[in-house]
């Protein structure tokens, strides 16, 4: 695992910003990725744990007549949403309070909490229950609670297990996924007194068994929202283990946390979106529960939350939404697809990259919700293979957006010994001569810097060997290649250059 | 934006929003050749993109608000999974994907034929007590169970003897061929807890209620409770399950370990 380092803050602690402690946030990503990439063993870990997702993911996909279609409806959906908010947000809030719901709009993290707290607060909470959202891990919700001192216990496995071990979420979608079975047993059995076991049954019944009381006994209900569905004022929330379901139902207020761009238009648009999320997120054909609300328990229903409340959270996506070219980052459904291709992601794991959304989508994201400046190191972090353009349900161009990240870096924060750089390149790649020269000199001098391992080279050197040089520059060999007489014709481009 | 100075939260999130898309998107990608793209009157079409690519998006002829001339869910419909065309196929993938999900279907003639099998899961189960609520397809059934009954309604409900329950029955909105999803809802089956409190879920339902696919059934919900949608409405794919110790699935995660399916008719 991470070695930590004591001189830098928690994975889950947002830095310091600017002044004192330029560019802390990378120098954190490249101690961690350094750790964590010479944990062979932890890679491989986290390797076979994906393995069965990516049998599954593509037995599901096929079951599509055309998953490559599908994902340009989803595309469309998502996009004709968020490209018209103005007019669908206010729609679904009129129907969503129409049912019965209450809205609060939050302009950013300090202000949700507010929010959530008050809403505590005025319930006389005792004790509360809450199932898997990442806008609450946005805006360190628990923490919050927990300064003002209501227990809240997260009921999702993988978020209990990381709730216990004192940590953020490892991937936004598979909380614990870097936890082995027997780390858990020793977990549970220090925290809830159980005997060891290395069965994934076993333990995963010791949570149920150890929850059910809590959904009975809590006050209040928080759960995040995976759409927002404008035409009925409903929302949906998908999960597999039924938490969600039980969060909503029993406690006595049900409050949502969601970010303004989960709106969609049509209900319809979920017959499309649900399937898609369950099979790039986990291989599933569907998630097992897929769950909308319309308001608190209605006159008449046996059961349900006497209040619910919805918080709306933009929190920096009006400055993504602002950015034309990067605006379908907010198509974002959130299932994880793209993190479980990274080749980057899983060479140097979820906390390496210190933000709520890992993986590249968070490389996209996160530095146009806490800065590029200091979060521009991400988009750089990236072979821009692509593989998660290709794995994204609605398309979204991910890997360009790295690249527009760095673009958009060098604009507003040019580096001078970058620009001097490359001018020096130019001005010798102009002109053959200085070329030949540069070359020869480089040719000669490459075993002295292999030795004196100067500051440009050393992190290129630390893990890489340099080749011999070879004797002759590349056109000299060129020019003294054998002549072999052949009858296969030449190419007409290369006839002209010989003449 | 100006000044944000005594504008609430909603407002300046709304200012934020409309000074943002003042600026359009591109198109997304694969639509930009999608020729049904094009259904709807040029004339009354707004410029989201830039004015060059396909007619997306138009003024919708009532409200004058902008509308979408293609549904995404009729630009899916064919690429989606197959929902099987007769009712012989739908009723065949129906049992096909409930069996992928680990989920237990018996086909039943008849409500006594139906009543007998709920018998005989009691008594091989040795279950103590089944929460049920009243429904024409729920009641017959329960009639000469071998253990105690609770019976959930809006009149007194007790979440504490709901969890004291081995097994709830409900019945549903639809069951959707295309994924083995059964559509619940909090109006046809006994609130929100029953059917995911008690360790065991037994869904009871007829084979008319079998729908192609996830759209169809949402678009019976809608017909059903025309304009008063029920405030849950939840599509059950499978019994509960987890994957979050070493990505191995377990069942049963925190609702029910079972899910069985009678199918009567």
């Amino acid at each position: 695992m991470i070695v930590p380092d004591s001189s830098l803050p928690p994975a889950d602690q947002p830095l310091p910003a600017g002044e004192g402690l330029p560019r802390l946030a990378k120098k954190k990503f490249l101690h961690d990725a350094t750790e964590h990439v010479r944990d062979t063993g932890h890679r491989a870990f986290v390797r076979k744990a994906l393995g069965g997702y990516y049998t599954n993911r593509d037995l599901q996909k096929a079951r599509f007549r055309s998953w490559d279609h599908a994902r340009d409806a989803a595309s469309l959906a998502k996009w004709s949403a968020v490209n018209r908010l103005d007019e669908l947000l206010p729609r679904f809030v009129a129907n969503f309070e129409a049912n019965g719901g209450r809205v609060h709009w939050a302009r950013d993290a300090e202000e949700a909490r507010t929010i959530v707290l008050d809403l505590v607060r005025a319930a006389r909470a005792k004790a509360i229950i809450k199932s898997k959202c990442m806008t609450s891990e946005e805006i360190h919700l628990n923490a919050a609670l927990e300064a003002e001192g209501y227990g809240v216990v997260e009921s999702d496995l993988g978020e209990f297990i990381q709730q216990l071990r004192g940590e953020p979420p490892y991937h936004f979608v598979f909380p614990c996924m870097h936890v082995r079975r027997d780390e858990i047993s020793d977990l549970f059995g220090k925290h809830l007194g159980t005997p060891p076991t290395d069965s994934p049954e076993e333990l995963t019944m010791i949570a149920r068994r150890h929850m059910r009381r809590l959904y009975v006994d809590a006050d209040i209900g928080i759960t995040g929202a995976n759409f927002l569905v404008a035409e009925t004022g409903q929302i949906s929330i998908t999960e597999n283990e039924g938490n969600a379901r039980l969060t909503a139902a029993l406690p006595r207020v049900h409050i949502s946390i969601s970010g303004i761009e989960k709106v969609v238009e049509h209900l319809d648009d979920l017959a499309v979106l649900l399937p898609m999320l369950a099979t790039a997120g986990a291989g599933q054909p569907m998630t097992c529960y897929n769950t909308l609300y319309a308001g608190p328990r209605r006159p008449g229903e046996a059961d349900g939350p006497e209040e619910m409340h919805l918080v709306l959270l933009d929190n920096s996506r009006t400055a993504i939404l602002a950015d034309p070219e990067q605006r379908d980052s907010l198509h974002c459904i959130r299932c994880g697809a793209c993190l479980n291709v990274c080749p980057i992601f899983k060479n140097v794991g979820g906390f390496t990259y210190g933000t709520t959304y890992q993986g590249p989508i968070g490389s996209v994201i996160t530095p146009h919700l806490r800065g590029l400046a200091d979060w521009n190191h991400l988009s750089a972090a990236s072979s821009l293979c692509g593989a998660c353009s290709d794995a994204c349900p609605v398309r979204i161009d991910i890997h360009h957006h790295l690249l527009h990240n760095r673009r958009n870096a060098a604009r507003t924060a040019p580096n001078a010994w970058e620009k001097i750089g490359h001018r020096l390149f130019a001005m010798v790649a102009r002109r053959p001569w200085l070329f030949g020269l540069g070359g020869a000199v480089f040719r000669r001098t490459l075993p002295l810097l292999k030795l004196l391992r100067p500051p440009l080279l050393r992190d290129w050197l630390a893990s890489r060997d340099l080749p011999a040089a070879p004797r002759q520059s590349f056109r000299r060999q060129w020019d003294r290649r054998p002549q072999v007489p052949t009858a296969a014709p030449v190419h007409p481009h290369l006839r002209k250059e010989k003449a | 934006m100006s000044s944000t100075a005594g504008m609430s939260a909603r407002e300046v999130i709304m200012a934020r929003i409309k000074e943002a898309l003042r600026v359009p998107a591109p198109l997304p990608h694969g639509l930009a050749d999608d020729s049904r793209a094009q259904v709807g009157p040029p004339a009354a079409a707004l410029t989201t993109s830039g004015g060059s690519g396909p007619t997306v998006i138009s003024a919708h002829a009532s409200t004058g608000l902008p509308t979408l001339t293609v549904l995404p869910e009729e630009v899916a419909r064919p690429w989606l999974p197959d929902g099987g065309e007769t009712p012989a196929e739908r009723l065949q993938l129906l049992v096909e994907n409930l069996g992928k999900l680990r989920a237990v279907v018996q086909q039943v003639p008849d409500l006594t034929a139906a009543s007998d099998y709920l018998f005989t899961l009691a008594r091989e189960r040795d279950w103590h007590r089944v929460a049920w609520h009243p429904h024409p397809l729920v009641e017959p059934l329960l009639a000469g169970v071998p253990c105690a009954t609770y019976r959930v309604d809006a009149a007194d409900f007790d979440k504490n003897a709901l969890e004291s329950c081995d097994a709830g029955i409900t019945s549903c909105e639809a069951l959707v061929a295309q994924t083995g999803s059964i559509l619940v809802s909090s109006a046809t089956s006994g609130g929100r807890a029953l059917s995911i409190l008690p360790h065991v879920h037994v869904v009871v339902a007829t084979a008319d209620q079998i729908v192609a696919t996830l759209a169809d059934a949402l678009h019976a919900a809608k017909a059903r409770h025309d304009g008063h949608l029920p405030s849950m409405l939840s599509f059950i794919t499978g019994p509960s399950r987890t994957g979050d110790i070493e990505r191995i699935l377990v069942l049963g995660a925190h609702g029910p370990k079972e899910l069985i399916l009678i199918l009567v008719g």
